[in-house]
């Protein structure tokens, strides 16, 4: 039995880990589903305003915004299943669409840490010296700035007038723009532990032989380097996305990452922010959805690490 | 010893200047545009963008404007052009607020991990274990603007307990001053005190199986001695270490989302309304003093550790 099916049976075990899993899977599962709850349930969709139209709740019929500004709490039927907000938008069919946003940046910026930071962190270890100073170096600088005050620095500018690195260009206000920066943000998390591990396993003898079978660098770094960062690579996978989720909210709220009139759990929060007290659901709603999604992320992950590493350092199991 | 203070201070050095200049390319450099008409703001005359051109240097070579810019920085001279204010007074000004919020909030989540930390490792496995592990893993998932505006209105509009937000300085009324920031310290220490204790756990299970802490049982000293005066004190120190760099990074601008949902008046809060105003010149200099200030914070932090346990010094 290899090494990660020994892994997997003990993940099966951990039924605390799986039962969290699911209901990551089921809130991504209806993340997904937004398009067809949109248009079959609630009838409407993310943008669209109804600030001006009633709703019947039983025999009543009730503004869906009132003449005071504030929206209507949650119905529990179809139509405003979790209210509406200030715009009169249905707040049910938001935080589903809105999910899928912080969802897919949290993928893709998670996507971009754990392979820049397998490259950086492998690269630097392998060749040591000069190399690994420049790497090193750099990471320490990315590593210095407070993660938040970088991503919205970035962040700002982006929106402010486009950012041009020669290979990539940006321009505000697509979701790609959070997804890279927090993404970037992230890669000495990835890289150093990765550094590390490389480091102590570039002198062991099978290293030494696949040398003295004349492979190249290249095909050392993959065959015999990489295998040996895996483990740690997947152990970090939910450990990020959970992390990537969380400073995509916190950046939003602020302003500074996914852009109106696009939803995401961290605006929706921001937006709602405003609102308090008169409109706690607005608030309520993305900020329970988002908790409950990186809780199942984490003690999943957990369960992941414990399977993979059980004499890890620092384990957060129950 | 010297040797190690004055290497460490001399990388922490070096890498400041790298942040300074990474943190210039990233502003004026990189982004496509005129950097003046960035730093104007949107609603700038044309003679304003010309004469923030002449005096940021931007019509010079790339090296004389990261000069400029540094120079501006440090003199204290950069301006918000949106709402004509000197940055580094309003920065100065707001600095009390920040640190009332970060040292308050850092020394509850400590003393709390390690309660947590040391009960956990003393009934590892056990009933209260896990009931604190439960409680690690939510405050681990929490997004703080979330769990403040959720404490703000049960605990501040509907029970009352505590005043809704704002800050009521140190030297006008202590006790205000106090009332005002107790939510935010126990907001801000909940996020930490899971990740704390966890590690305080750990460390602390480690070394109930060293030698040591079996010789110092064998001599009959009482476990409570043993497990303060021998496990802990060595347990400590990865705590500490973590505790300094947080403390930096909270105090670079790190409690911008506490600031701001609890209305405080700090350099957070005048980071994060900056990003909404799309108010340039601030967020680039607070950028460049956050950095400084985490990067010196860790040297001082790595100086303390070395001081504190040799292998160290003489490892790296």
């Amino acid at each position: 039995m290899g090494p990660y099916q020994i892994a997997w049976r003990r993940l099966r075990r951990n039924r605390v880990a799986l039962a969290f899993g699911l209901l990551f899977v089921g809130i991504v599962v209806l993340c997904l589903l937004a398009p067809v709850y949109a248009s079959d349930i609630a009838h409407t969709t993310p943008s669209a305003n109804h600030e001006t139209e009633t709703v019947r709740i039983g025999s009543k019929t009730v503004d869906v915004v009132s003449l005071t500004g504030l929206p209507i709490g949650p119905t529990w039927h179809g139509r405003f299943f979790l209210g509406a907000d200030a715009e009169g938008r249905d707040v049910a069919v938001r935080l589903l669409y809105g999910g899928r946003n912080s969802l897919e940046i949290g993928a893709v910026a998670t996507l971009i840490t754990i392979i820049f930071g397998l490259l950086a962190g492998i690269v630097a270890g392998y060749f040591r010296g000069f190399t690994d100073g420049v790497i090193s170096r750099v990471l320490e600088v990315i590593w210095a700035y407070p993660v938040i005050v970088f991503g919205a620095a970035v962040g700002v500018i982006v929106n402010v007038g486009g950012l041009n690195l020669g290979f990539v260009k940006l321009t505000g206000g697509t979701l790609l723009v959070p997804a890279i920066i927090i993404g970037i943000v992230y890669i000495p998390y990835v890289a150093r532990p990765v550094r590390g591990k490389v480091l102590s396993v570039r002198g062991l003898d099978f290293v030494d032989a696949a040398r003295q079978q004349g492979l190249g660098h290249m095909r050392i770094m993959v065959g015999e380097i990489l295998p040996n960062v895996t483990t740690l690579a997947i152990v970090m996978i939910p450990l990020q996305l959970a992390q990537s989720i969380l400073l995509e909210a916190a950046l939003s709220f602020l302003g500074a990452g996914v852009q109106p009139p696009s939803p995401s759990w961290g605006t929706m929060i921001g937006d709602g922010t405003r609102l308090i007290p008169g409109a706690i659901h607005l608030t309520l709603v993305p900020g329970t959805m988002l908790v409950l999604c990186v809780l199942g992320i984490n003690i999943f992950g957990d369960g992941v690490r414990d399977a993979l590493d059980p004499r890890a350092k620092l384990r957060i199991e129950p | 010893m010297a040797r190690f203070v004055v290497r460490r201070i001399g990388s922490a050095i070096l890498v400041m200047f790298a942040t300074s200049v990474l943190t210039f390319l990233i502003f004026q450099a990189i982004p496509s545009g005129d950097p003046a008409f960035r730093l104007a703001g949107k609603y700038s005359t044309p003679a304003q963008v010309e004469s923030i051109r002449r005096e940021w240097g931007f019509d010079k070579p790339i090296y004389v404007q990261y000069v400029k810019t540094m120079e501006k920085i440090f003199d204290g001279s950069v301006i918000s052009y949106t709402q004509q204010l000197n940055v580094d007074q309003t920065v100065i000004h707001d600095l009390p607020a920040t640190l009332s919020v970060t040292i308050g909030g850092a020394v509850i989540w400590l003393l709390v991990s390690v309660l947590f930390g040391v009960l956990s490792a003393i009934r590892a496995g056990r009933y209260l274990d896990r009931v604190l592990t439960v409680l690690a893993f939510i405050g681990l998932s929490m997004p703080a603007f979330f769990l403040g505006d959720i404490a703000l209105y049960y605990l501040g509009y509907k029970a009352k307990i505590f005043p809704l937000g704002d800050y009521v300085p140190l030297t006008q009324n202590p006790g205000a001053w106090f009332s005002h920031l107790l939510l935010p310290w126990m907001t801000l220490a909940v996020l930490y005190i899971g990740i704390y204790s966890r590690i305080l756990r750990s460390s602390l299970l480690d070394t109930l199986g060293e030698d040591y802490v079996r010789t110092a049982r064998a001599k009959g000293i009482s476990e409570r001695r043993v497990l303060i005066r021998h496990a802990l004190r060595n347990s400590m120190i990865p705590l500490i270490s973590l505790w300094g760099l947080d403390f930096a990074s909270l105090l670079g601008g790190g409690t911008i989302l506490i600031e701001e949902v609890f209305n405080i008046n700090g350099v957070g809060k005048y980071v994060g309304d900056s990003i909404g105003r799309l108010d340039v010149p601030p967020i680039l200099v607070i950028t460049v003093f956050a950095a400084f200030a985490v990067v010196a914070l860790s040297a001082i932090v790595d100086i303390l550790y070395a001081a504190l346990d040799p292998r160290i010094r003489l490892s790296s």
